[in-house]
């Protein structure tokens, strides 16, 4: 028998909500049915905190913080679609996209693809900023899975899976701002990482076409997180959900 | 200019919209995309005059025009003089399709650096029987070094991006600027890829 969870009232965009004491803005909002856009946010894993798409205001002083890692409080307002908030996430997309080499019409995830859908749900019909156009070489080195960094955004829900679920902590993020890159093994190529278990669970929950299965043509590759989200949902909470009725 | 996805107003004596439809550096697909309008094409027809196209028989881009969709990104400097033709004439330009958006597979060569590298590579190294790059003065158009989406070089009142646009896309987008009505929340209509 699990111990009884005392709850606060909370306001999402003025509505009242009962939301667990121990629950974060973000973890209230996806069991509550409230929308809020994010990237790096994966059910079960540990927050990140790095992405910002999913940051909301608090009436109490307007400032900007992340839905993820922000702890509720007792009568907290909560506000998740205003106009600053609106055009924040906006921005934020827009720099992911002039940041990397994301050619969605030449994607394995296309139209299959959260990166695609949250530019889609912040209305992002262009990029202001100029594009980088980094020079990135794909790594495809594994023999069932292929890493392509040119589509990466540094979520770190691979290196965050790997290391809490799997146990292998074969990825990290190596190198600082502009040259941050993730890395297999501190930096071999994938399939030279003896660590790695083939379990596959990074390229489940990657979020773009960063990490996909060989020989997928676009559009072809479909992502699962819903399998790690329901592993580490029954580590955590020692039941098994579906993560359908979770999100 | 008009505001992002204000009116144009058709200014013929027949009443009809004056729009034009150019391509620069993209593969045509968004052309192939507007020619899937299929029968809605004689609707068009009915509210604006073609123009200037690579389906219609103008060399020449001609002045006042109200909407032109512009297909491809600005990779070689006849792009560069036509999409500056465009928009000294037009009232209302659309970026038709990710190439003209954020530039997509025509901007791909960008992180390779110099298109010399490129066009050596292409047409020097990977062929057995005279190689040579193609550069015929006043010909061929020179390569800019990087690829641009169209609104880096001018200003777009409006993003109609997809690869292609799919025709339905185009639809809606096309009657609501002849019709004069802003664009509003787009939903789906605004998907890359």
């Amino acid at each position: 028998m699990r111990e009884r969870r005392t709850t606060v009232s909370v306001t999402f965009d003025g509505e009242e909500y009962e939301a667990y004491a121990d629950e974060t803005v973000m973890e209230a909002s996806r069991r509550l049915g409230v929308e809020i856009p994010s990237l790096c946010y994966l059910e079960g894993l540990s927050v990140w905190g790095g992405c910002r798409v999913c940051v909301v205001q608090i009436a109490e002083d307007h400032r900007l913080r992340p839905a993820c890692a922000t702890p509720v409080a007792p009568d907290m307002e909560i506000l998740t679609d205003t106009p600053t908030l609106r055009a924040h996430r906006k921005s934020i997309v827009e720099l992911l996209f002039a940041e990397g080499n994301h050619v969605c019409a030449v994607c394995v995830v296309n139209g299959n693809c959260e990166l695609q859908d949250t530019a889609v749900e912040t209305g992002m019909d262009h990029v202001r900023y100029d594009y980088q156009a980094p020079l990135r070489a794909v790594d495809a080195s594994h023999p069932k899975y292929l890493f392509d960094p040119n589509r990466c955004i540094l979520c770190t829900r691979c290196v965050r899976v790997c290391h809490e679920i799997e146990g292998a902590h074969v990825w990290d993020v190596a190198y600082r701002g502009a040259d941050a890159i993730l890395v297999a093994e501190m930096g071999k190529p994938w399939g030279e990482a003896t660590s790695c278990t083939w379990c596959g669970k990074c390229v489940a929950v990657c979020p773009t076409g960063a990490l996909a299965y060989q020989g997928r043509a676009v559009g072809e590759m479909v992502h699962q997180t819903d399998i790690v989200i329901r592993l580490a949902t029954a580590r955590q909470h020692g039941e098994w959900i579906d993560p359908g009725e979770f999100r | 200019m008009t505001e992002p996805g204000g009116a144009a107003v058709a200014t013929t004596p027949s009443g009809k919209a004056r729009v034009a439809t150019v391509w620069l550096g993209g593969c045509s697909g968004c052309h192939m995309s507007f020619l899937d309008m299929d029968e809605w094409l004689f609707e068009f027809a009915k509210l604006a005059n073609l123009v200037y196209s690579p389906i219609v028989d103008v060399k020449e881009f001609p002045g006042n025009v109200d909407v032109t969709l512009v297909e491809g990104a600005i990779a070689n400097e006849d792009n560069r003089e036509l999409a500056l033709i465009v928009r000294a004439n037009t009232k209302t330009v659309v970026s038709f399709g990710d190439c003209a958006v954020n530039g997509n597979v025509t901007a791909m060569r960008n992180p390779l650096g110099d298109p010399i590298e490129i066009l050596r590579r292409v047409y020097i190294d990977a062929v057995d029987r005279n190689p040579v790059i193609p550069g015929e003065e006043g010909i061929v158009p020179a390569l800019l070094p990087k690829v641009l989406p169209l609104h880096h070089l001018i200003d777009v009142d409006v993003f109609l991006p997809g690869c292609p646009p799919p025709a339905d896309r185009i639809q809606r987008t096309v009657t609501a600027l002849l019709a004069g009505e802003a664009l509003g929340e787009r939903g789906d209509d605004i998907r890359f890829g």
